[in-house]
């Protein structure tokens, strides 16, 4: 939601507690905690991620934050999946957290800090410079316009309706997000995603834990992440490697040479609608340059080929720095299990993909989940 | 580039974070402060299973994940002095005109208290473990924070110790 | 305008626990719950370091420097002290030119906290001529007529060469701002 009443330990309470009772868990049985929340400028509470242990059943057990900007949702059941594989322990909860309307005029202010101190910020940047530069060097790279773009605010809202938790959906056109003014050309307003509070959680277990809790779990079969240099000026805009990277030694853990035939269904990031376009190339689902094609196609409805952010992504749902990510694989359980209801994915899913982003804008997480 | 290059001198460049902040004092904390203001009344919340009493409140347990949304209760503005320290500074280092007391007070009957100062009372008569009481602002100036609590002062008149739950 | 969503349908499948959350609107947020404010004073001195004060020092003399790494071959701008990517110092300090290629531009019209611009800032990531494969860094575009996005557009292209527009020497302080602007370069084709 745009602003809650509640703390962010209660935000975290309230997730975490729902994890666990739908789990059939109880918080004595969960042996270590991992919290994702991103800056503690948002929430205006120093070491936020120690504040907020209670509210993430933390107290008194091994806890650790897992802090990589809009990353940290996947990041947070990265590090989760360590715990577990290495054999340290048998039952993870994960939580993901974020408070942005704490952060006054807007939280802006604290991501003001993501330009150099020295030699960006004198210049009096704003936070939507990187992604309109971004998306434009996307598109003059690859002859895209904003048109194919504007898409993919359209289908995330759309899908959206259908999301209990959703925060800015909407049933529009491309005209509309057209229509909306331009705040940093070529982004519109109706490409941008909100500000939010929320959070997220899921609860882990090891194979043999998981087996006799649960009659479907759904696997972490790969994961994998990668950064890129913070000299965002030396970068290729128009492509993000670091995305490939993290995708690659994903795919490789899961044992999965052909993605587009053998992932059945994607949650990329998206806080700009563009970005949904760029994730996808980056995470080898769709040639450079040619995602918008596909989008156009209809290849990334739910009823199409490889449906991308049946949630309704950042872009329709909220986005809550951290948690957003976690809501992201949320979704992937629901619809790998068949439970999405009116959101579902047709042809029983086995396979999904979520990817997250941010920090100094050069991070890529990516979780591969599946059933047997 | 291991030295430092000649003639050139060490640059600092100066700036800030440009935030504000607005916190809401959450589920809990609106009643517990919205209750403090028109009724002048702490309230706790309760875990009957891990035998805790919370102040200030929470909605849930830490230790077992209930959800204590049922169990609000009021406690009385009384406690004891659990630690306190005296205070000669400003916090930019600057000596205050007359030492302040600051203690961590624990209110009776909860596993809680909150950090305040303590009132009426030379610093040198400040003692652990002695008995005080609320002062909060009058009714008309209390504006549902925490600075409608004052402060604590010594209890009037004698009372039982109390035994304090232990977890 | 954005149509007015659908109430969300009720979701039917299992395992399914009601949303917990009290969403406030703006007005109950700043004035009917209990709220404190907070304004922390966080001011910072960050050392530039030895590669950015020289720099610094190269925009005041009206010279844009950058670093060259013998073993990757990248001469890169901004400068730094050591190459990220073999992990040693960098080996030369390299004067490049003061001027570039335009890699990306945008046209940004409200500030920060989100208030409007009367006119339109053009941030852009200028590639400096000298630098293999990529350097650039963030700057400005100025020299530009006008204010809509269409009239903008015809005056800019992404590939355009342009220079840097520097302040007068004594108004030079060792800042980036001391390139007051990047212009496009009239009269020259790529």
């Amino acid at each position: 939601m745009r602003r809650a009443l509640e703390t962010g330990k209660e935000l975290s309470y309230y997730a975490a507690s729902q994890a666990l009772e739908t789990a059939g868990v109880r918080l004595k049985e969960i042996q270590a905690v991992v919290m994702a929340t991103a800056p503690d400028a948002f929430d205006g509470v120093h070491m936020k991620g120690d504040w907020l242990l209670d509210g993430a059943g933390a107290v008194r057990k091994p806890y650790l934050r897992a802090y990589v900007g809009g990353g940290s949702g996947v990041f947070s059941i990265i590090s989760g999946w360590t715990l577990v594989a290495s054999g340290l322990f048998d039952l993870v909860l994960v939580v993901a957290e974020e408070k942005m309307s704490s952060c006054q005029p807007h939280p802006q202010g604290a991501f003001l800090t993501i330009f150099d101190h020295t030699i960006e910020r004198p210049l009096g940047p704003n936070l939507l410079w990187i992604f309109s530069l971004e998306q434009h060097r996307y598109m003059a790279t690859y002859g895209i316009r904003n048109e194919d773009i504007a898409l993919v605010s359209v289908k995330n809202k759309r899908n959206a309706l259908d999301h209990p938790a959703a925060q800015v959906a909407a049933s529009l056109t491309v005209k509309d997000v057209l229509a909306s003014e331009v705040v940093a050309w070529p982004v519109h307003r109706l490409m941008v995603s909100p500000i939010s509070d929320g959070a997220a959680a899921i609860v882990l277990a090891s194979e043999h834990v998981a087996r006799r809790l649960c009659d479907k779990p759904v696997w972490v079969q790969g994961v994998g992440w990668s950064l890129d240099t913070s000299y965002w000026g030396n970068r290729d805009l128009a492509y993000p490697r670091y995305v490939e990277r993290a995708a690659r030694m994903a795919y490789e853990m899961a044992g999965i040479s052909e993605p587009r035939r053998q992932i059945h269904l994607a949650e990329p990031y998206d806080p700009f609608a563009y970005k949904e376009l760029h994730h996808l190339e980056g995470l080898q689902l769709a040639d450079r340059g040619k995602a918008p094609e596909d989008l156009a196609s209809g290849r990334f409805e739910r009823t199409g080929e490889l449906p991308t952010c049946p949630s309704g992504g950042l872009m329709g749902v909220g986005n809550p720095i951290a948690a957003a990510g976690l809501m992201k694989l949320c979704e992937l359980f629901w619809q790998l299990r068949g439970e999405a209801g009116a959101r579902q994915v047709p042809g029983n899913p086995e396979r999904g993909l979520a990817q997250a982003w941010g920090d100094l804008m050069q991070v890529g997480t990516v979780a591969v989940l599946g059933v047997d | 580039m291991k030295e430092w290059p000649p003639g050139v001198e060490p640059r600092v460049w100066k700036g800030t974070m440009p935030v504000q902040f607005l916190y809401t004092a959450g589920v809990a904390g609106e009643r517990f402060f919205q209750t403090l203001k028109r009724k002048g009344v702490f309230l706790a919340t309760r875990c009957e299973e891990c035998r805790v009493t919370y102040l200030p409140p929470r909605i849930y347990c830490e230790q077992c994940f209930a959800d204590l949304s049922e169990t609000w209760r009021a406690v009385a503005p009384v406690g004891r002095v659990h630690t306190y320290t005296l205070v000669q500074v400003d916090r930019e280092g600057h000596p205050l005109p007359s030492p302040e007391v600051v203690a961590f007070v624990r209110i009776d009957g909860t596993d809680g208290g909150f950090v305040t100062r303590l009132l009426d009372v030379p610093p040198s008569d400040a003692r652990i473990e002695m008995p005080v009481e609320v002062v909060l602002r009058p009714p008309r100036k209390r504006r549902g924070i925490l600075d409608d609590i004052i402060g604590f002062r010594p209890a009037r008149g004698k009372r039982k110790s109390v035994q304090v739950s232990r977890r | 305008m954005a149509k007015p969503a659908r109430v969300p349908r009720p979701i039917d499948a299992p395992p399914r626990l009601p949303l917990r959350g009290s969403p406030l609107s703006d007005e109950e947020f700043r004035g009917e719950v209990s709220t404190t404010p907070w304004t922390p004073k966080l001011e910072y001195g960050w050392d530039a370091g030895i590669a950015i004060s020289r720099f610094l020092d190269g925009l005041k003399a009206g010279t844009i420097l950058g670093v060259r790494c013998n073993v990757c071959g990248r001469t890169v701008t901004p400068p730094r002290a050591f190459c990220e990517l073999d992990f040693k110092p960098m080996d030369a300090w390299v004067e490049l030119s003061g001027t570039g290629t335009i890699n990306t531009f945008s046209i940004c019209y409200i500030t920060w906290d989100m208030k409007p611009l009367r006119r339109p800032q053009i941030p852009a990531v200028i590639e400096i001529d000298g630098t293999t494969p990529r350097g650039g860094f963030l700057h400005h575009i100025g020299g530009v007529k006008g204010s809509s996005v269409e009239g903008i557009r015809k005056q800019l292209r992404v590939g355009m060469p342009v220079r840097a527009i520097w302040r007068k020497p004594d108004q030079r302080m060792g800042a980036i701002t001391d390139i007051l602007h990047f212009e496009p370069v009239k009269g020259r084709k790529r």
